[in-house]
């Protein structure tokens, strides 16, 4: 067990480090006039070289990425060129209210996608298998944000309701707090459960065929204990697969619905950032996700190596 | 034919006669097995006519404004209503259906050859070479798709083509995947080991043995990917940063300064949603219906959905 979980680590060291070299490389990227865009658009410094400084793009590329690593890992991300505070307290703040958003969203999901995809498999190609694989691609179909729009726009048309503006700190008031984030986790959730409904019935389908499920029939143990015990435990490994891959797309969905739902994460950040071409606070929202991302696919491979002593043994290859 | 062209033979004549005859059985045998995947071809094909004849289709052009229409619900002469601009609805969609599809196929395109490039010499050289690869794609895949597309732009710019280029690059990572591991299946096969033992050169196993065999996932990635690319570019340009105004895309139609005139016109909030959703739709039943034709094995390894 050990020895995989060192393996795993091992291997996600060389992704972190190119992941991180991407996100140090993105405003080199920039083309000169958007330097010159900026400071005249938003006044980021006196004159082009004193911005320049502040981008840090006027040394050799070597020495500056390994100076802003060593940053990084002091935990300096840097000042926001826009307010001039601190990225990484900034993001201290605003990481909670997207963490919970997306765990939201991921929990809304699993609670449909399990028994659906359980249900659907089971009874395959009945009504059910049908209704439910049907609504899996039109969850895939429909964009999110249209969703949201209509969700926000229809009620107020009919009833002449709408969402209460501006954030509710869970201090003052909890239920208003977790209220806020219901919609929004709903419709983000929605893609994600219909992958995770379509694998879940994909993989259950294939073990049901098995030797061994056939054996458990004869034996006659309950269709419970068949599909459960026998059935779903051994389906889980893409499942769970998919999941972890899902954890990053459902952070990246968090700018669209913090955008649209007014609630100050860390995709809100991103989106304000983008449109000030604010560098550092782009640079440190996406090196916080991909930190986030790839903890989660070894917390991932943890999952596997405890839910199926197979890959504990044989080192995980 | 034109005249002027050199006469094909006869055998040619025939061997394509079957070809057509075979192909079109085919496209039947696969009409009458998968109803829902015809469907989705079907609105395919549409969204492609549409894009194609859009001046002839539309009513009027998309930025042009019609005296005293503003905010017009929908009716014989509007058939989708107008906007806050006095723009007819009907019209801007049937425009949106040109950058639906400009930008779902060059992105398609720009990502499958990336893809194939990546996937099939990483999975066929494998060594140092394949592990060197798969890290980079590891950290280029770690990075929420719709988080690293959003930064790319902030760097390229609003605009059409650099939308093309950032869905492209980065959805290329995942498809290099599905692509790699297919490419490691058939390089195992003794027909590639017979070809290296007869002289061929790398270059000649991977067009000739490799590339027809992997084709299959190839097609089915691309299929699906340019649902999700059009989803993407939707969103993106939702959030403004995809196709500037005031070219019509159907994700821009839905954000900005429409959002507030929505609640006296929800017309204006409903048809290019309805076409996003529609032609995805198309694209995800279309996708899925070749897979399970074409390629069984690749049952659940569909694309990321942006949202």
């Amino acid at each position: 067990m050990s020895g995989y979980v060192l393996h795993r680590l091992l291997v996600a060291i060389p992704s972190l480090l190119i992941a991180s070299f991407i996100v140090f490389a993105l405003p080199r990227l920039l083309p000169g006039d958007v330097v010159q865009l900026m400071l005249e658009e938003h006044a980021y410094g006196r004159n082009l070289d004193e911005l320049r400084t502040r981008l840090g793009l006027d040394r050799p590329i070597a020495t500056q990425y390994v100076e802003w690593l060593g940053r990084v890992a002091r935990g300096d991300l840097g000042e926001s060129l826009w307010t001039g505070r601190p990225v990484l307290g900034e993001l201290a703040r605003r990481l909670p209210v997207s963490l919970e958003l997306g765990l939201l969203a991921i929990c809304f999901s699993i609670a449909v996608a399990l028994p659906v995809g359980i249900i659907a498999a089971v009874r395959q190609d009945t009504v059910a298998d049908y209704a439910a694989r049907s609504a899996a691609i039109l969850g895939l179909s429909v964009p999110g944000y249209w969703v949201a729009t209509l969700v926000i726009v229809l009620p107020a048309i009919w009833w002449g309701w709408t969402p209460a503006a501006g954030f509710i700190d869970f201090r003052l008031n909890p239920w208003g707090h977790l209220a806020q984030f219901v919609l929004p986790a709903v419709i983000l959730g929605v893609a994600s459960a219909a992958v995770l409904m379509r694998m879940t019935r994909a993989m259950l389908l294939e073990v049901l065929r098995q030797d061994y499920v056939r054996t458990a029939w004869s034996k006659g143990l309950r269709e419970r204990a068949v599909v459960l015990k026998h059935g779903l435990k051994n389906a889980l490994i893409p499942v769970v697969t998919i999941l972890g891959l899902h954890v990053a797309q459902v952070f990246g969905g968090t700018v669209i619905f913090e955008t649209i739902f007014g609630l100050p994460g860390m995709g809100l950040f991103l989106f304000d950032a983008i449109n000030q071409r604010d560098y550092p606070v782009i640079q440190g929202v996406n090196l916080l996700i991909v930190a986030i991302v790839v903890a989660t696919n070894l917390l991932v491979d943890m999952v596997y190596a405890v839910i199926d002593p197979r890959i504990r043994y044989d080192g995980g290859r | 034919m034109a005249d002027d062209e050199k006469r094909p033979s006869a055998s040619w004549a025939r061997s394509s006669v079957i070809a057509l005859g075979s192909s079109a059985a085919a496209a039947g045998r696969f009409c009458r097995r998968k109803p829902l995947g015809a469907l989705g071809g079907l609105i395919v094909v549409g969204l492609i006519v549409i894009a194609v004849f859009a001046d002839r289709i539309a009513r009027y052009d998309y930025d042009e404004t019609i005296a005293g229409a503003r905010m017009n619900p929908p009716s014989a002469r509007f058939w989708m209503g107008t906007d806050n601009l006095g723009r007819d609805m009907w019209s801007r969609v049937v425009f949106g259906a040109r950058v639906s599809v400009t930008v779902g196929f060059g992105a398609v395109l720009v990502g499958t050859v990336l893809a194939t490039l990546i996937g099939v010499t990483s999975g066929y050289f494998a060594g140092r070479y394949d592990a060197v690869v798969q890290r980079v794609v590891d950290a280029w895949q770690s990075f929420p798709f719709l988080i690293i597309i959003l930064s790319l732009m902030a760097v390229l710019g609003p605009g059409i083509l650099n939308v093309i280029l950032a869905l492209g690059v980065v959805g290329a990572a995942g498809a290099s995947r599905v692509i790699r591991s297919a490419t490691i299946a058939v390089t195992g096969n003794a027909y590639v080991e017979a070809a290296r033992a007869l002289g061929c050169g790398h270059l000649r196993i991977l067009a000739r043995y490799v590339l027809p065999n992997v084709a299959a996932p190839i097609i089915i990635l691309a299929t699906i990917g340019l649902g999700s690319a059009i989803l993407a570019e939707s969103a993106l340009s939702f959030l403004g940063f995809g196709v500037p105004p005031p070219y019509p895309s159907w994700g821009g139609m839905l954000s900005g300064s429409g959002r507030s005139y929505m609640y006296q016109a929800p017309w204006m909030a409903l048809w290019p949603g309805v076409a996003i959703s529609l032609v995805v739709y198309g694209f995800n039943m279309l996708g899925d219906a070749l897979r399970d034709v074409l390629d069984p094995r690749l049952r659940g390894a569909s694309g990321r959905p942006v949202r």
